[in-house]
């Protein structure tokens, strides 16, 4: 059996360090010793598959899943999900989760007093299309106070977790919200070495999709790693 | 075409709102066949305090060396009850536990065969990317022959092996700094 076509390695300005002091969380549970760069193998290029029959529709509606509506800014939250060479990365299974509009998690150990919203559990799933597109609606987390430092506030975002197709191409990141002041002081935010990387966590307002009287909506693409071209691909 | 790959992010705190739900402690149900496993540990930080905040997921083939992917395509028996995914979530001992079974030997590099694993990712709050690691098997003659087992340093393989508490039962823990830090992978 040939050896697989391996993934193309992250451009390293793209990618946070797992030391970024400022983020203090890090100090602690960044390794210390140098990793190890092995061949990709059949193990890494492999990964579990996901398929529409995996998650309900109404997992992509974060507003339906209580008796009552939840408080805040409805939004629709839309993309595609595609990968480094711009193919679209279908049956992509996305889940999200976030704070509700008044910035609190639905978390035990969330201890800002900031109100629950009992009709927000901030959690959803979908698979995307056969184009690489997904959607969600949602409400607008709220900003909230951390404690990595004084006055330390997360800018308004939601994770995100995304399986490809292979293992290698697994990610967790944030969407974050455009005009956001708190942005520049985020430590998390600020940990993407350049600045072109940083910007395409930030959503855009994406008319096409505003609900009119109903929902705005943004726009959020997610690029996953992408494969080296062929040996025949090469040669042309 | 080339696109920036999105930059990752790390999981935070919370992230148990969405995946305690998910979680797959079992990752071969009854009637699969294989060498049954439970699989305990602990992720412990720099100070050697338990991480009560890490999601651990792992991957793997079945018995017969067969991953559940078009891109496994060996004439090996598949087994439909058999996804080998895990998905776990330590408690505020930095604890989990996983049962499962020992995969066969898959492919490796240069027509090899490798050795019987898993693939383990790490995330947690403070881990702005996710770690990738391995879990290996102990008493396994296959382990000497690994190529990937073998461009570790000798004095650190260990780490990547688990320990045999009693039948059935491993134990593999996640050190992340330190004398005893566990090998991750960059790819």
């Amino acid at each position: 059996m040939n050896d697989p076509r391996p993934y193309r390695r992250p451009s390293v300005e793209t990618q946070p360090d797992y030391l970024y002091p400022a983020y203090k969380s890090t100090v602690k549970r960044a390794p210390t010793k140098p990793l190890v760069i092995p061949p990709q193998t059949l193990s890494e290029v492999t990964g579990p598959l996901f398929g529409h029959d995996d998650v309900k529709p109404e997992e992509a509606d974060l507003t339906a899943q209580h008796a009552g509506e939840p408080i805040g800014e409805r939004m629709i939250m839309t993309g595609r999900v595609l990968d480094e060479s711009g193919n679209p990365v279908p049956d992509a299974l996305i889940e999200i989760w976030q704070a509700n509009a008044a910035g609190r998690y639905r978390h035990a150990t969330d201890a800002h007093d900031a109100p629950l919203d009992p009709n927000f559990t901030g959690c959803g799933r979908v698979v995307s299309d056969s184009e690489g597109r997904y959607r969600f609606k949602t409400i607008k987390p709220g900003a909230y106070p951390w404690r990595n430092h004084y006055n330390a506030w997360r800018p308004a975002h939601i994770h995100l977790s995304i399986f490809g197709h292979g293992f290698l191409q697994r990610l967790v990141t944030q969407f974050y919200f455009p005009g956001d002041p708190l942005l520049e002081h985020d430590p998390m935010f600020m940990s993407v070495p350049v600045e072109r990387a940083r910007q395409a966590l930030i959503a855009e307002f994406d008319w096409g999709h505003t609900m009119p009287e109903h929902a705005i909506a943004y726009r959020f693409d997610i690029v996953l790693r992408g494969r080296d071209a062929t040996p025949m691909e090469r040669s042309k | 075409m080339s696109v920036l790959v999105t930059a990752s992010q790390t999981t935070g705190p919370f992230v148990a709102i969405s995946f305690e739900q998910t979680q797959i402690h079992d990752v071969a149900p009854s009637g699969v066949s294989g060498e049954r496993y439970v699989i305990q540990g602990r992720v412990i930080d720099g100070d050697g305090k338990p991480v009560e905040d890490a999601v651990i997921e792992t991957w793997q083939a079945n018995a017969h060396g067969k991953y559940a992917h078009p891109e496994d395509t060996r004439e090996k028996l598949l087994e439909a009850a058999f996804k080998g995914f895990g998905r776990v979530l330590t408690n505020p001992q930095g604890a989990f536990r996983l049962s499962t079974i020992k995969p066969g030997r898959v492919a490796g590099p240069n027509d090899t065969l490798q050795a019987p694993h898993l693939v383990v990712l790490v995330f947690m709050r403070g881990l702005l990317k996710h770690l990738v690691t391995r879990i290996y098997f102990p008493g396994e003659a296959s382990n000497s022959e690994d190529l990937i087992l073998n461009l570790v340093p000798t004095e650190r393989r260990s780490t990547l092996v688990a320990r045999k508490m009693s039948e059935g039962v491993l134990e593999w823990n996640v050190v992340l700094q330190g004398e005893a830090e566990t090998v991750f992978f960059d790819y």
